[in-house]
């Protein structure tokens, strides 16, 4: 399928992006196209340049060469906050909270900025948020206090009350327990459902696969297969890149 | 009842260290910048007041209507022109930028102004030495009574405007993690500059009134920067109610310690900064938690 047609009705396109940090080419020639409300993984071995993909697709790195488009408009010169206000959301791999502020205030913060609402919509945009999260009895303590598995959840729910059409998730099950993990899928999945396209990095394939529907995995810059999920798992080159050439 | 006297005075003169030194925290607490420039702006705000008043007539505290915009403006422009493209070559550079502008504005003040010493206290009528009589042994100055005053409503407005405006988080937000902001659709550029430009207003306000209660020359700014950085590290940089505590520590110091000889004025202010600094090292050492910022 040529590259045009594949971007064609997608809500979030990245066509050519190439993106080098001096000599190290870490993104080479990679296009991918995002529908609306779809949520598709992306899994890959370490240093294959999903963070940094991630990262370009939010307007946190600018791409050496290529274009990023958000409903057909092209915004790779747009700096991230702008692209957040138009629908962009990402979540960290560490948790990153405004650690003076309030768990509300940090939502707040989103929805006022991101989610450009006034005062009193914003209070009940970032209610509903943390609700939604599971975070409401926490939303007066200071965030620098939460352990874990509340910081990426605040993550979510600070995401969430920017309003976004589509939502980039950097590993967020990472070092919680499978319990913990499950909490987030579901939370992840009520998204989903509501409508918003997730992209999610996560090397626990199994926590993937409970709401991707299509699944992209990257090897050394590259897109290296794209599609339904058990099929990419299966496919020659992923396990070539996961094991090594000549394993399975 | 002569120490007492020494001790209100020293609150009354920490009301002004806390106006000067209010600024600085600021920019520390909200760009991790510390400016060494801030004395000398300070000193540039009051030649302007004086330029007003000496030239067209202009009451000081009218001045700084027409001083403060064009403060916010200076912030602004320092921002964007120099600290923030300064902060791409790292931490040390925008230091060393803001100690390069100081120097360019002392010179440049030297070459329109000479070295004479100047006040706008000649222009201020009698707000420049009225006083309430307390006790027979008490006097409390009208002018540093309005500048204590000034620098707890400035301290706390500036307090409720980042608490409780949607302006206010989004520089606290930039402050703590701007590319996080960035994320959640804060303009960390914008608020950046917003938060410098507020912070030359304040910087305007000390200038005026340092003017009002002392002398200036176009090399005062130095001076001037100790007294700030002092009062702002013994309240706990970034703090705005520890910035008014440190400027009342300060000043009380500084009083108490005239009361005690001529000479130790400077040096009691000197020495509590000190202790406090090394009291804060201690305090580290022996594993108890630091202070946040």
């Amino acid at each position: 399928m040529a590259v045009t047609d594949l971007q064609d009705g997608a809500i979030l396109a990245a066509s050519g992006i190439h993106k080098r940090f001096n000599a190290l080419v870490v993104l080479d020639r990679v296009d991918f196209a995002l529908k609306a409300g779809e949520a598709v993984g992306v899994v890959g071995p370490n240093g294959a340049g999903k963070t940094t993909f991630l990262s370009v697709l939010v307007g946190a790195h600018s791409p050496t060469a290529g274009t990023v488009r958000f409903r057909g408009i092209d915004v790779t010169a747009q700096p991230a906050a702008e692209r957040c206000r138009l629908g962009i959301a990402k979540t960290h791999q560490v948790p990153r909270p405004f650690g003076g502020m309030t768990v509300f205030e940090n939502v707040f913060t989103g929805a006022a900025n991101g989610g450009r609402l006034r005062r009193d919509e914003a209070y009940d945009r970032a209610t509903r948020s943390l609700s939604l999260c599971g975070m409401l009895t926490l939303a007066n303590r200071r965030a620098e206090t939460l352990g874990l598995l509340d910081r990426k959840r605040l993550e979510l729910a600070r995401a969430l009350a920017t309003d976004p059409a589509v939502l980039l998730l950097d590993e967020i099950g990472g070092g919680l327990t499978d319990g913990e993990a499950g909490e987030l899928v579901s939370i992840v999945r009520e998204f989903n459902h509501r409508g918003i396209a997730v992209v999610w990095i996560e090397h626990i394939v199994h926590v993937l696969l409970q709401v991707a529907g299509r699944l992209i995995c990257m090897d050394a810059g590259r897109i290296i297969a794209d599609g339904d999920p058990r099929a990419v798992m299966a496919d020659r080159a992923v396990i070539d890149a996961y094991l090594g050439r000549g394993a399975g | 009842m002569t120490w007492l006297n020494q001790i209100i005075q020293g609150v009354l003169l920490g009301g002004y260290y806390a106006l000067i030194a209010c600024g600085l925290s600021f920019m520390f607490g909200v760009m991790r910048i510390i400016n060494l420039a801030h004395g000398s702006l300070a000193i540039l705000a009051a030649f302007a007041m004086f330029v007003l008043a000496d030239r067209f007539g202009v009451q000081p505290l009218a001045g700084l209507v027409a001083v403060l915009p064009a403060m916010a403006v200076v912030g602004w422009v320092l921002q964007r022109g120099v600290l923030e493209r300064s902060a791409r070559g790292g931490q040390l550079v925008p230091v060393l930028s803001t100690f390069g502008l100081a120097v360019v504005v002392d010179n440049l003040l030297f070459q329109q102004f000479g070295a004479d010493t100047r006040s706008l206290a000649p222009y201020a009528g009698s707000l420049a030495y009225d006083s309430w009589a307390i006790t027979d042994d008490i006097y409390i100055g009208r002018l540093a009574a309005l500048t204590f005053a000034t620098s707890v409503l400035l301290l706390g407005a500036l307090q409720l405007f980042l608490t409780r405006t949607a302006l206010g988080r989004q520089i606290r937000a930039t402050a703590e993690d701007p590319d996080t902001a960035g994320l959640v659709g804060v303009d960390a550029r914008r608020a950046n500059a917003i938060a410098a430009a507020i912070a030359m207003v304040t910087v305007g306000v000390a200038g005026g009134f340092l003017a009002l209660r002392a002398t200036f020359d176009p090399y005062a700014g130095g001076p001037q920067l100790i007294f700030a950085f002092e009062a702002a590290v013994i309240g706990g940089a970034g703090s705005l109610w520890g910035t008014l505590g440190g400027g009342i520590v300060l000043g009380v110091a500084q009083s108490l310690g005239a009361q005690v000889s001529p000479q130790g004025f400077l040096i009691a202010g000197h020495a509590v900064f000190l202790a406090v600094l090394f009291g804060r090292l201690f305090r580290g050492r022996f594993g108890l938690r630091p202070r946040a910022a």
